[in-house]
């Protein structure tokens, strides 16, 4: 083969293994797109991962909208999990307390993580938690059962077309994996 | 001048080695594509042993010869097999074959790699065949690979993981190959817009394979961090989201269908004009719709996710642009029924193989289009809807013109003539078993029976069974075809044929002027004429 195609090859060769590991990249780098794309949009239903601050709002007592609660374990996580309701009617602008129980059935220790999601996704901005349970990893003393309050509102900004939503959480056991450990 | 050009070659001047050696250390073209060629088609009958394994197991409701564990990996194994096993190296077969000859080259531009990249497709699928046979079985979470499901497969993750690898690391190489051939190599005077579109669509699916294999890769590599290193891409307890490894894997696997049809499209466009004996029509149309194609296939991929709960906004977003690939396909259909009209038409078997093509992908397409619409894609997702269309964008199409290929060009790889009538009876068993296997799924789907799924309500046993019926008859009869490569190979009907083997395909193409068969090294000498007969 002559030299001058050979060169050639090389350097094609050389562009196109630039444009592979590029792309072998921007695999990786759809993950933070996905999440900082998400949460511009709001498109995926992820409630803020911190508390916010207590603002104040003008309670709209012309509108209510029904919330409702799922509460659910991942891969049989040894653990009761229930709402002290099932759903409520609430008024946009004022600050609400729900209860959570969970209680470990095992008898060790465990760590478990609560991770929220919104139904419709795009209601997810508009409810604020001022305190909640799925903010940290919760400890569990062997069998001990935990009262933990939620206390959150819905920002009046909230559109119309919203009548009823959905706060489902997931709690998922940890123990094997969680850093604390 | 021929001795001049014969002696820049410094490894080209011996014939092959003998033996069986030859075909391990092989750098030639020819030699490659028979290697890949023949490992596809043995693929292609060890994933319809699977595809008949599902069938069987469907053919009456209830469970009857398999676990559904089993019967899950089957329909994992099978599809991963067909793709990466079958029709993927099948195509990189005929790329080897037929691109160096169609511009006139003497061989493929990068030999050493060419060897290394089939050698390591052969890794890769045995590494995957292996996972069979492991604690815990094979993959059975479907093709797709889906967290959190397929995190639970036993020992096997792993090693399909790798094998994904594998077989990720061999088409990257192929596709570099087939370009740096293409940019390199090409005969004076085969400008771009010269070449026969066969070469065509091939270099636009190579650029398709070295942009989406990496990603998959990546992907594939993130399960297996999740799984063993305490990672969480698509974990929720460690702040992750399953629903993204569905959208990194349909930004690969929404191309994948493309770089199996694109070069179909190709093989279609180079027979069709041959039997119609016409130029093709819109040549330049045939090359811009291509490229649409490949590039609209990059920003459609979340149709395959409508029902993940997408906002509103996403779901027209997706549904437009999915539609919008119907435009370019349309092209395709059209030129190539223009070029068939008032063509003088014949219809030897490749040419037959083309037209049921045409007809049934049709089909497909318009499965598709109507899967692109979100709101009733609520309804077909994940049903035997969706299996109906793409069987039939894969089946009668990809799988048809890889055979019509081989008719096509047998003759001319061998010198000998196969046994027309055989392969007609080949063609029409096809046809119509394709049909009988594959219509009957649109009604089973539309009716509501889900896939993947080992057993059924018996409202859908009637289907089923024509369904189980037509699939034997056509696995059993692609049994002709291999029964005409072998008689062919070993001299077919005895008649000699010519050069160019079909009337007048010198004006086509330009391996229809070298010797039939053709002699090891390609063109050593640069042909003198560039044909120009497809504009
Ligand atoms: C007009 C062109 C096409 C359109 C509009 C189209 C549309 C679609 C849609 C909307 C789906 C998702 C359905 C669902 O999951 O509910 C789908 C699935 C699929 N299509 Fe197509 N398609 C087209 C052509 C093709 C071609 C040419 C191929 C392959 C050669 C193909 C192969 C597939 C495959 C393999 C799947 C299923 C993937 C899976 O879930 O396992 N399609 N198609
Ligand atoms: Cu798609």
């Amino acid at each position: 083969m002559n030299e001058d195609l050979k060169q050639k090859n090389t350097r094609l060769i050389k562009k196109l293994m630039f444009v592979v590991l590029g792309m072998f990249g921007f695999g990786y780098a759809l993950v933070p797109i996905y999440d900082v794309f998400c949460d511009i949009t709001g498109l995926n239903g992820k409630t803020a991962e911190e508390a916010v601050q207590e603002g104040v709002y003008q309670v709209d007592v012309s509108r209510e909208l029904t919330l409702e609660f799922v509460t659910s374990l991942n891969k049989k996580a040894p653990l009761k999990f229930s709402s002290e309701v099932k759903k409520m009617k609430l008024h946009p602008g004022k600050y609400y307390t729900v209860n959570f129980y969970a209680e470990n059935l095992t008898d060790k220790k465990m760590l478990a993580r609560a991770i929220p999601s919104v139904t419709p996704g795009l209601a997810a901005e508009f409810l604020k938690k001022t305190e909640c349970f799925c903010f940290s990893e919760q400890e569990f003393k062997p069998l001990e059962r935990k009262v933990m309050p939620v206390r959150f509102v819905i920002d009046p900004k909230i559109p119309e077309r919203f009548k009823t939503v959905t706060l489902a959480y997931t709690f998922f056991d940890n123990t094997e994996t969680s850093v604390k450990n | 001048m021929s001795a001049n050009v014969a002696a820049h070659d410094d490894h080209h001047d011996h014939g092959p080695e003998k033996g069986i050696v030859r075909w391990i250390v092989t750098t030639n073209h020819k030699d490659i594509g028979t290697l890949y060629l023949a490992f596809a088609l043995v693929m292609f009958f060890v994933g319809g042993t699977m595809a008949l394994i599902i069938r069987s197991e469907l053919f009456e409701p209830g469970m009857q010869f398999v676990d559904p564990q089993f019967f899950n990996s089957m329909t994992t194994m099978h599809a991963l097999v067909m793709v990466f096993g079958a029709v993927m190296p099948a195509f990189v077969g005929l790329a080897n074959w037929q691109i160096p000859m169609m511009i006139g080259a003497p061989d493929m531009a990068l030999p050493r790699m060419n060897n290394m990249s089939f050698w390591m497709l052969v890794a890769g699928v045995l590494l995957l065949a292996s996972t069979l046979f492991m604690e815990g079985g094979a993959p059975a979470g479907g093709w797709t690979l889906y967290p959190p499901l397929v995190l639970q497969t036993g020992d096997a993750l792993p090693f399909a993981i790798f094998s994904v690898h594998l077989l990720g690391i061999s088409s990257i190489m192929g596709a570099i190959n087939v370009i740096a051939t293409i940019f390199n190599m090409r005969a004076p005077g085969m400008t771009l817009m010269k070449m026969p579109l066969f070469v065509w669509t091939w270099l636009i699916t190579a650029f398709l394979l070295i942009a989406i294999m990496p990603v998959f890769a990546g992907a594939v590599t993130m399960l297996l961090t999740d799984r063993f290193f305490d990672t969480s891409f698509f974990d929720a307890a460690g702040g992750g989201d399953p629903v993204l490894y569905q959208h990194i894997f349909w930004f690969f696997g929404h191309p994948e269908v493309y770089v199996m049809i694109l070069p179909t499209f190709g093989v279609a466009s180079t027979i069709i004009p041959v039997f119609a004996r016409k130029p093709l029509f819109g040549y330049a149309s045939m090359v811009y719709a291509t490229a649409a194609i490949a590039f609209l296939s990059f920003i459609v991929w979340a149709h395959h996710m409508f029902t993940v709960g997408m906002p509103v906004a996403g779901e027209l977003y997706f549904m437009y642009a999915t539609m919008l690939i119907a435009v370019p396909t349309g092209v395709k259909i059209f030129n190539w029924t223009a070029t068939m009209w008032k063509g003088a038409m014949t219809f030897e078997t490749p040419m037959l193989f083309s037209i049921a093509f045409v007809v049934l992908f049709t089909m497909g397409g318009f499965t598709g289009l109507m899967m692109a619409v979100a709101p009733v894609d609520f309804q077909y997702h994940d049903t035997y809807f969706i299996v109906a269309h793409f069987h039939y964008t894969l089946v009668p199409a990809s799988i048809f013109i890889l055979m019509a290929a081989g008719y096509f060009w047998l003759p001319k790889w061998t010198g000998n003539m196969y046994n027309e009538r055989i392969g007609k009876l080949h063609f029409w068993l096809s046809a119509i078993s394709v049909n009988i296997l594959f219509f009957p799924q649109h009604f089973l789907g539309l009716a509501g029976m889900p896939r993947r799924i080992p057993d059924y309500a018996v409202q859908f046993a009637d289907w089923n069974m024509i369904s189980s019926i037509g699939a034997f008859i056509y696995g059993f009869s692609q049994l002709l075809f291999v029964y005409i490569v072998i008689d062919t190979i070993r001299g077919g009907t005895g008649e000699k044929v010519t050069d160019e083997v079909w009337e007048d395909a010198k004006k086509h193409s330009l391996e229809w002027t070298l010797p039939s068969p053709p002699p090891y090294h390609s063109f050593t000498t640069p042909p003198e004429k560039i044909p120009t007969e497809h504009f």
